[in-house]
């Protein structure tokens, strides 16, 4: 027991270079050998494939007249797969091969059935997405592709193609003064689009390349009409959503059609629906077309548009927000129990660096969460589809890449709020207070947006600045300018973008993370 | 990687109370050093420091001449056991080990080892939270142990250990320090430090009181005083004080004495015919030694004995 007598002591374990993988390896042993920890990870998936499943199985829907229940037609499906609404009047011949048809507008009119505020009087007055144009058909059948021009309520000339597709022309109306000259040429797929107000020179709209046409196509006029959708607020919070019967008029003084036809002019009434018929209809004035010295009227009702009304896919993952409460425990406690041990020295001996430390473990929570969401939505979504369609219900359908994001979105959403929980965990020091904390910043906002008590546009900014801006990940169907709808967050549309949205809930994690690295870098432990 | 701590010149309040005044010293490789003080002498504090968990107001400390934080997979530097109790109740005591592995690039295998070596084989899959308080040192033991470093730190390792378990960790200490390595252990038990410690530094009011061998503390404590063991307790007591000597009574039968010589005390013990079997030099305790040092440094003197730390 001499002092410096011996050699100093070298180790003879092998030698290791430091590597943060060997952090992120402690912090995975870490949570795998807390039961509690799994068993919370577990049970979140557990949870939200469960409710999910209920949420589906409790979901029915029959259609028929009277005592005779049928199952309910699925709407039509646009040539990118989605649900579309396509219902028109269209007075239309066979085009075989290429060519062209111009058509001169000389006056649109129309009614809307008893609007606000009375509510008792038909109105005449037209839509802002009335539609009134010409058109080229693969055939007069739901859901076949499409390209038109035409002249709308309120947003002046538009080329529209497929359904999903809007170009502007130019804005503005009609009038016996003032006509609008329409023009769509066909040369194979390609269909371009031009206006123009006297009839000699033109301008170019737009170009669509529209596939699945085949030789011959129906070519003609057309007027749709969607119905007159008008939100005011509710009494008890929300919105109160109500759509009208409409109808459009149109009046044409020109109608040529360039290229080899055959056969006869005929009225089709596209997507006609006998029983949805309005007494209007059957009583006043039906939809058709009528000719009288050269000039063409048609009428119609309807909308040429993306189908927004229906089960969307994302409902069968609101069942994770207890999930999401549960993650928020685990990822909490996760790190708070180390603090309440004091186990956090003995974390901070073997990782001295704070900033590093916590990355390894906001990396190891985060991950499990992403996993706990990725294979919760990988079950939960093809498995309540099938239940629901079982049930005869339709659900919006979406594009493989669409459903994808919602499951990874599902994913990523609990992934991000484990490490702002996390991260609130090592700010606060105390279990109750971050898990309130997180709850708070992540799933109340959600709750309050979406159950329709607060008025929409607090409901619009809590989901745009709040963490819970990372729920727009879930949203499937995307707005679009050319479909009157209510784009609320109740009606599951967010005000960001779905990628926007989750780089709000990230800014909120690394914000938190980057304070917490701060706040242990700084103190004593 | 030279072996030692330096510790230089630190200082820490806590608010008005100042915690570190200027603590200095330097832990060697190959012998145990003590770290002994009274309550609030700053000993877990400046432990504290050296592993970067609290940051010192001014001074430095240092392992093998880098500071703590800097260091790459620290635990093959340095290991050191603060507080047992700090543990994951419902982790195995072998699980707890495995992370620290898995955080330092160690194998799994050296779990093992460790476990093996502290005598927690039998209990490495029970969880942490149903060990005993001595079982629980002994975890803590192999965590300092895990990546087989050439300096140790261990806080109070004595406590909770059964008289078996405390020669059984003085005989690793001293192993320890015989391979090489440096070893600073703080106690509040002197008595735990006598025969492993070469080395002591001793802590009072947050500075360095003594800095010292073992041999030559006791040695100087020691200095000047006589043990006189007699029947006539009382007797002989007067004599002596009589006599100018300072007398102190520390058993039925033994007196200690300081000031007179040992011939003189049986010059004075026989001239008035008190009987007495035995005069012999004294040697002190390594307790005695260290109340001594510590007389004007004890704040809180009546916890001193009973309090862990």
């Amino acid at each position: 027991m001499s002092a410096g007598a011996a050699a100093p002591y070298r180790s003879r374990l092998p030698a290791a270079r430091e590597r943060f993988a060997h952090l992120v390896r402690a912090e995975w042993t870490k949570f795998r050998t807390v039961r509690g920890w799994v068993a919370g990870a577990v049970a979140a998936t557990l949870l939200t494939v469960a409710l999910g499943l209920v949420i589906a199985a409790g979901s029915h829907s029959s259609c028929g007249a009277g005592p005779v229940e049928t199952a309910c037609p699925a709407p039509p499906l646009g040539p990118g797969g989605q649900a579309v609404e396509d219902r028109f009047f269209f007075l239309h011949r066979r085009l075989e091969g290429d060519g062209a048809i111009t058509a001169r507008l000389t006056a649109m009119s129309g009614v809307i059935t008893y609007p606000p505020p009375g509510h008792d009087r038909i109105v005449s007055g037209l839509v802002p997405w009335a539609k009134a144009g010409v058109m080229v058909k693969a055939a007069a059948r739901p859901g076949a592709p499409y390209a038109a021009v035409m002249l709308t309520g309120r947003h002046g000339v538009r080329m529209q193609h497929d359904f999903t597709e809007d170009v502007a022309g130019r804005p503005g109306g009609v009038s016996q003064h003032a006509p609008r000259w329409l023009r769509l040429v066909r040369a194979g797929d390609t269909l371009t689009g031009y206006e123009s107000a006297d009839g000699r020179s033109w301008s170019r709209i737009g170009t669509a390349q529209v596939a699945g046409l085949t030789a011959a196509v129906e070519v003609g006029l057309f007027v749709a009409s969607p119905g007159d959708l008008t939100v005011k607020p509710g009494s008890a919070g929300g919105s109160i959503v109500q759509a009208r019967f409409t109808q459009a008029s149109a009046v044409f003084d020109h109608l040529a059609v360039e290229g080899r036809t055959a056969g006869a002019w005929q009225r089709t009434e596209v997507g006609d629906d006998e029983a949805a018929m309005t007494d209007w209809e059957r009583f006043h004035r039906a939809n058709g077309a009528a000719e009288s010295g050269g000039v063409i009227t048609v009428t119609g009702t309807g909308d040429i548009a993306p189908r927004l009304d229906g089960l969307r896919t994302e409902m069968l993952v609101t069942g994770a927000l207890p999930g999401l409460i549960v993650v928020i425990v685990v990822a909490v406690l996760f790190v708070t129990a180390e603090y309440r041990r004091g186990l956090i020295r003995t974390t901070l001996l073997a990782g001295p660096r704070r900033g590093r430390m916590l990355a390894a473990k906001a990396l190891v929570v985060g991950a499990v969460a992403l996993l706990a969401g990725l294979v919760a939505a990988a079950v939960v979504l093809p498995a309540g589809q099938a239940i629901l369609r079982g049930n005869g219900v339709v659900v919006l359908p979406v594009p493989q890449l669409t459903q994808a994001r919602v499951a990874l979105g599902l994913g990523a959403l609990l992934g991000l709020a484990a490490v702002l929980a996390m991260a609130l965990g090592a700010l606060f020091r105390r279990s109750v207070a971050a898990v309130v904390a997180a709850i708070a910043a992540v799933v109340l906002p959600y709750v309050l947006a979406t159950a329709s008590v607060l008025p929409e546009e607090l409901a619009q900014w809590l989901l745009g600045l709040t963490p819970a801006a990372g729920f727009a990940i879930l949203q499937s169907l995307p707005r679009y300018p050319q479909v009157t709808w209510h784009y609320a967050p109740a009606e599951g549309f967010y005000p960001l973008p779905p990628w926007a949205g989750l780089a709000v809930l990230a800014g909120y994690a690394a914000l938190a993370l980057g304070l917490a690295a701060w706040r242990l870098r700084g103190r004593d432990t | 990687m030279e072996a030692t701590i330096e510790v230089k010149g630190l200082r820490k309040r806590y608010g008005p109370v100042k915690a570190l005044d200027g603590m200095s010293f330097t832990v060697t490789p190959g012998q145990v050093t003590g770290f002994v003080g009274p309550n609030g002498a700053g000993k877990s504090t400046t432990m504290r420091i050296i592993v970067g968990l609290d940051a010192a107001d001014e001074g430095s400390a240092l392992v093998g001449g880098r500071p703590y934080r800097s260091l790459r997979s620290p635990l093959r530097h340095l290991g050191a056991l603060l507080d047992a109790a700090a543990l994951q109740p419902s982790r195995t005591a072998r699980h707890h080990l495995l992370w620290l592995a898995h955080s330092q690039g160690l194998p799994a295998a050296r779990v093992e080892e460790v476990l093996e070596l502290v005598g927690l084989a039998g209990a490495a899959r029970r969880r942490a939270g149903g060990l005993s308080l001595g079982m629980r040192q002994r975890l803590g033991i192999a965590a300092a142990l895990l990546g087989d470093p050439p300096v140790l730190m261990l806080d109070e390792p004595f406590n909770g250990l059964d008289p078996e378990g405390i020669v059984w960790i003085r005989g690793l200490l001293g192993s320890l320090a015989a391979e090489g390595r440096a070893v600073l252990v703080s106690s509040h038990l002197m008595s735990q430090l006598q025969d492993v410690a070469g080395h002591l530094v001793v802590a009072g009011r947050g500075r360095v009181v003594a800095d010292t061998g073992v041999a030559q503390l006791i040695a100087e404590a020691s200095r000047g005083r006589v043990r006189v063991r007699t029947a006539a307790r009382e007797e002989a007591m007067a004599v002596l004080a009589r006599a100018g000597a300072a007398v102190a009574a520390t058993g039925p039968d033994t007196l200690t004495v300081s000031g007179p010589a040992a011939e003189r005390i049986v010059e004075l013990l026989t001239a008035q015919a008190v009987p007495f079997s035995e005069v012999a030099a004294h040697r002190a305790s390594l307790e005695e030694a260290y109340m001594e040092l510590t007389r004007d440094c004890v704040d809180y003197t009546g916890d001193y004995s009973g309090a862990a730390r």
